[in-house]
This record gives structure tokens, sequence and C-alpha cells, in this order.
């Protein structure tokens, strides 16, 4: 905090406001939604701390609270270390071909891409794009086929069973299934994805089908019935009346869906990841673990709590596209 | 048989539950003249707002039937708008837009973007809520929200205007305020109106004929009253009136003392009716 603070004050007026605001801010919120939760993670990192060093492994000690910060800064410099290399690379190729194109301007240059080891945190990016195809994928399935669904009783009763039996299969026992087919189907000389991309994604797209589909449905079904009512007097054509009042009546039951079904779909993906060895952060944690090193478990555990932080922001995301999206600005999100 | 324009003509209509079929209501048949404000009183469940949405066409009558203007109601539409008790306003829309709504389908190839802005800006001024155009419905009060479902409903310009006991979740304050602005636009446009209560003095106020309803189940018209007093009605000075308070026993005594129970005579003939002509009809 008192860092912040210095930095803010040698700079400009403009900063001088802002922190003023923030101020303004942080004296409006209620200083137990600070100390309480901070106390939590107090209170959490001392007994990690004290069961981790009563807990010997195979791979030695468990890590604790310092072992995993340190490793997570060891992870940070690897990043560093393969970004460097990657620079230099590039900067050796571009200059072997400018001296090429100064010989022979009509010489053929070829750019290659830089294929060094993957670090943490390229894993995580892998991550984030694959469950957020994977999720977008499934929403653009689902919310159709849910409003569908709230629509009519037949489409429902047709479906119901369906979902009833779909849902509750784990999309891990997909896997081997999609793996499958995306190999038959998916052939391609220039592929814009990766197969393995494809197989995560899918799997991800799976699990996030159920959740959107059946709030939606729920929230189509419930839309209060003098409003309905009022689209009948209107008159309103059957897309204008979907459009009109459909969607945004039950646009807070759609969003409860997307965020149990990005949420699982982050759990899941981790899962496959490991499972098919597809790159991403579920790979990470796997390799680390076949890795077998005295750092291996502070490492696992550092890809443990960046899941679990991005999971979280994941989730905030949503919320905040709610709160942009929903014209139920006093509801209360959590 | 005399065209009237808003007939009501042995409506029945039965209910389908699980300890089988529940007939709300039986024979209710009356008519409704061009202009008229007709209330509909009886006590709550007996099947009031049931009528009302037999008229709007949102409930299929299983015998009997509405016609207007020489027209059998099959659907719900325009001509016969509705202003819900619960006021139905869309949330996500602000009150121009909610009002809009209606006027954009209604007017469609009728009329210009500008002529339509112009039309909603009217009758939002009409229901005196023109000031709070472009508040959204949770930023205004119970009784403006109720004003705007009347705009809403006006801006169609209906044969008819069917209102649910509009005035029901009001404070008596703002419902004198309500009763007297839609006196006011009823005068002045001459509008048929539909209006179902359960007040006994809003029913005489307001209206030229009062259909009372027996009890349920199938629930029929008990009486009809037609209110003779001078328009524009004044509420203080009717309420010494000796002729306001000879209509207000007289509902009050159908309702509470006849326990809204029609005569023996009357339910034999009406059954015997029924008997005779009743027309099937596949509910909707
Ligand atoms: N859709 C329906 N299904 C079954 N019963 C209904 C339905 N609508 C109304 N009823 C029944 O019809 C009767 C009249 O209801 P209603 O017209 O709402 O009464 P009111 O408006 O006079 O209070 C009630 O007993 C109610 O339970
Ligand atoms: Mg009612």
């Amino acid at each position: 905090m008192t860092a912040i603070t210095n930095n803010a004050q040698s700079k400009s007026d403009e900063s001088n406001q802002l922190l003023a605001s923030v101020g303004k801010y942080l004296s409006g919120i209620d200083i137990k939604s600070i100390v309480y939760p901070m106390m939590g993670i107090i209170i959490f990192l001392f007994i990690w701390s004290v069961a981790a060093s009563r807990i010997d492994t195979s791979l030695g000690q468990f890590p604790g609270p310092a072992h995993v910060l340190e490793q997570s800064k060891s992870l940070y410099q690897e990043y560093q270390a393969e970004q460097d290399k990657a620079a230099a690379f590039y900067q050796r190729q571009e200059d072997r071909n400018a001296k090429k194109l100064a010989k022979n301007p009509e010489a053929n240059v070829k750019i290659r891409k830089y294929t060094g080891k993957e670090t943490f945190f390229a894993q995580i990016l892998t991550s984030l794009k694959t469950v957020l195809f994977g999720f977008l994928v499934a929403s653009l399935f689902a919310i159709p086929l849910g409003v569908v669904c709230g629509l009519s009783d037949a489409v429902y009763k047709g479906m119901n069973p369906l979902i009833q039996i779909f849902k509750p299969v784990s999309p891990l026992a997909w896997l081997p299934l999609i793996t499958m087919v995306v190999s038959a189907l998916y052939v391609s000389d220039d592929p814009w994805f990766e197969k393995s991309f494809l197989n995560s994604a899918f799997t991800v797209a799976l699990c996030c089908l159920w959740p959107t589909l059946i709030n939606t449905a729920v929230g189509v079904a419930n839309v209060d019935k003098d409003l309905l009512n009022v689209s009948r007097v209107i008159r309103l054509p059957a897309l204008t009346h979907v459009r009109k009042i459909i969607l945004p009546a039950s646009v807070p039951m759609i969003f409860t869906g997307l965020r149990l079904s990005l949420a699982t779909g982050w759990m899941v993906l981790i899962a496959a990841e490991m499972l098919s060895q597809n790159p991403g952060l579920g790979k990470f944690v796997w390799d680390e673990f076949q890795n077998g090193s005295s750092n291996s478990l502070a490492r696992i555990m550092v890809a443990v709590l960046a899941i679990g932080l991005i999971g979280f922001a994941l989730d905030r995301i949503i919320l905040i596209a709610q709160k942009v999206v929903s014209w139920d600005k006093q509801a209360v999100l959590r | 048989m005399a065209n009237h324009f808003l007939e009501i003509s042995k409506v029945g209509i039965e209910f389908p539950t699980q300890n089988g079929v529940f007939t709300a209501l039986k024979d209710v048949d009356f008519k409704i003249d061009k202009g008229e404000f007709v209330s509909i009183i009886g006590h709550s469940g007996c099947g009031k707002s049931t009528v009302l949405n037999i008229i709007a066409g949102l409930y299929r009558a299983t015998y009997g039937g509405v016609i207007l203007e020489g027209k059998e109601v099959t659907d719900p539409g325009p001509d016969r708008a509705v202003v819900f008790q619960s006021h139905a306003l869309m949330p996500w829309l602000s009150v121009y837009e909610n009002v809009a709504l209606g006027v954009e389908q209604v007017f469609k190839g009728q009329k210009t973007a500008a002529e339509m802005k112009d039309w909603v800006e009217h009758n939002l001024a009409l229901v005196k809520m023109d000031h709070a155009m472009h508040k959204m419905p949770h930023e205004i009060s119970g009784g403006m929200k109720q004003r705007v479902g009347i705009a809403r409903c006006l801006a169609m310009q209906p044969k008819v205007m069917l209102m649910d006991e509009p005035f029901g979740a009001l404070d008596a304050l703002t419902r004198a305020n309500l009763q007297d602005s839609v006196m006011e636009i009823q005068k002045e446009l001459d509008t048929t109106v539909v209006l179902i209560t359960h007040d006994v003095d809003e029913a005489v106020l307001m209206s030229d004929k009062i259909v009372m309803m027996s009890n349920g189940p199938a629930a029929k018209v008990g009486e009809i009253l037609d209110i003779e007093l001078e328009r524009p009605r004044e509420r203080v000075a009717l309420s010494k009136s000796d002729q306001f308070n000879y209509y207000r026993q007289q509902v009050l005594s159908f309702l509470y003392e006849k326990k809204g129970v029609v005569s023996f005579d009357a339910a034999k003939k009406t059954q015997q009716e029924t008997s005779s002509d009743v027309i099937e009809k596949q509910a909707g």
C-alpha cells in the first residue's frame, strides 16, 4: 500500500486525483470486507505452511508458501529467458535473410517460427484459448436451443430425456470418441487449428452445453405471464417477440447458465489436458509430476493456484458482461 | 336482435384441473354500447379476470363467444388492448420504449417514424407522464407505472379498453387521482371501457353500467345496474348525493346481502336456456 502511495505522489496531479478517487472508493467499502478476507488468507497460509512442513513425500517435503513463491518466480524467469531466446532467434533469422536479400534480391527467404520449450505462461495462454473457444461454441448452440426448449413444450419434452442422460456424463468419457472423430473428419493441409486444440475445446464444449441449455430453457419458460400477454395483445411477430421480450426477460437466467458452464468447462479442460497430453495447464501439471524433481510439487502448486485465480477471473468477467448486458442492475450478483 | 357494439354472448368456460373439469363461468351474457364505460364487479375469484381475458381473446370460451362490431373475437389483438393490474411494463424498456413497442407494431406502415414518436409522446402527455419519458420502470412509482400502462393501451387506439383492477395495488390518493384521469380521458376520446373492480365506490363513480357477477363456480351475471349520474362526476360532491348513495347501496346489497348469489328464479331460467341453445366449441 505504502509503495503505491509513494509512487503516485511523485507523479502528476492526474494520478493524485486517481488516487483520491480510489481512496474515496476504498473508504466507501466496509472495512470488514477487506479485513475478513485478509484474515482468511493469512490463516490459510499459516495452516498450509505448518501442514506442509510435516508432510514428507517421495519427492521431498510438501511445498509450503515460501517454496511455492520461489518457484513462481523461477517460472517467470524461465518465461523471460525463453522470450529472450525467441527474440534472439528472430533477430538472427532477420539478419540472415537481410544478408541473403542483399546478395540476391530474388532470393527465396524463409521465415520460420521459433519452436522453443513451452513455458508455464504459454501453457496458460493455450488453456485460456481452448476454454474460451469451447465455451463460445457451446453457447452458440445452447442459447438458441434453450430458447426453443423454453418456448415449446413439445420440443422440451422431446429434448428432456437426452438432456437428462447426457448431462451427468463426464465429458472425459467423450474424449476418446472426440479424438477419433476429429482425426477422422478434420483433415486439412493447412489447418486453422491444431487437432489437439479441437479435441480439448470440443470436450469443454460438451460440458459447457448443459448448464446454459437448461438455465436458458427455464428462464424462457418462466417469463412473466403478463409480459407474454402484452406481447400477444400487441401481436408481436414471433422473431420480434423472442428478440424484444423473451431474450431480455431471460438474460439473468442465461447468464447464470453461462457462469456455471464456464466454471465446469475450466475444470474439465485441465483434466482433459492431463489425460490426453494436449498442450495446456493440465499438461504442465502432468509433465511436472512425471519430471519428479524436488521442485515439481511446488511448481504444480503454482499451477493449482493459477488455475484457481484464472477460474475466478473468468467468472468475474462473465459477471461484468452480465452487468453490461442486463437491465436488472439491482440484481444481487454473486 | 339489435346489433350491439360488443356482445358477450352466453359465455361459459371450463378449465381442466387435477380434480376434473372446473366450470368457472356459465352463461355470462351482457352487451356494451360504443363509448360506454362498463364495470364488472364481484367477489374475488368469481371469474372477473376470466371474463376480461375472454373479451381480450387471451382465453378462448368453451361455450358461447364474444362479438365485437359484428365479428367474433378469436385471438388477442390491439383493438382490445389490456391494462394489467401488475402494470406489466417491460423492465428493460424505458417508459417511452414501452409505449413505443405497441405503437411501432400497430401503426407499422401507417405512420412515419416521426409521427409515431409524436403519437407516443402525445399519449404519455395524456396520462401526464411525458416528464418521465426516459425513466426506467423501476425508477417510477406504482401509480406512475399504471399511468404508463394506460398510455400504452391508449396508444394502440383500441376499440375497447380492457382494464383488470388497474388501481387495485395503489394507495387511496393515487387511486383517486388515476380514476379522475381515466374518466377525463375516456370522456375526451369517447373510448369504450370495460373495468374490472372489486371496489364499490370506484364502480359507481366511474361507470355508466355495472355488471354484478355472482360467486363462482359457474359464475354468471347477477344484476346489471345502469348508473345515470351526470358527467363530469366529482367525487366529493357525489359522496353527498342521494342518488350516488342509492346506487352504492344497491351494489353493496348485491355483494353482501345476496352474497353475490343469483335469485332462484333467475338461476332456473338461465339453466333452461343453457340446455336448449348451448353452442359447443372447441377450447382454444
Ligand atoms: N387458467 C386457469 N386454469 C384453471 N383455473 C383457472 C384459470 N384461470 C382462472 N381459473 C379459476 O377461475 C376462477 C376465476 O378466476 P379469476 O377470473 O381470476 O377471478 P377474479 O378475477 O374474479 O378474482 C378461479 O377459481 C380460478 O381459480
Ligand atoms: Mg382477477
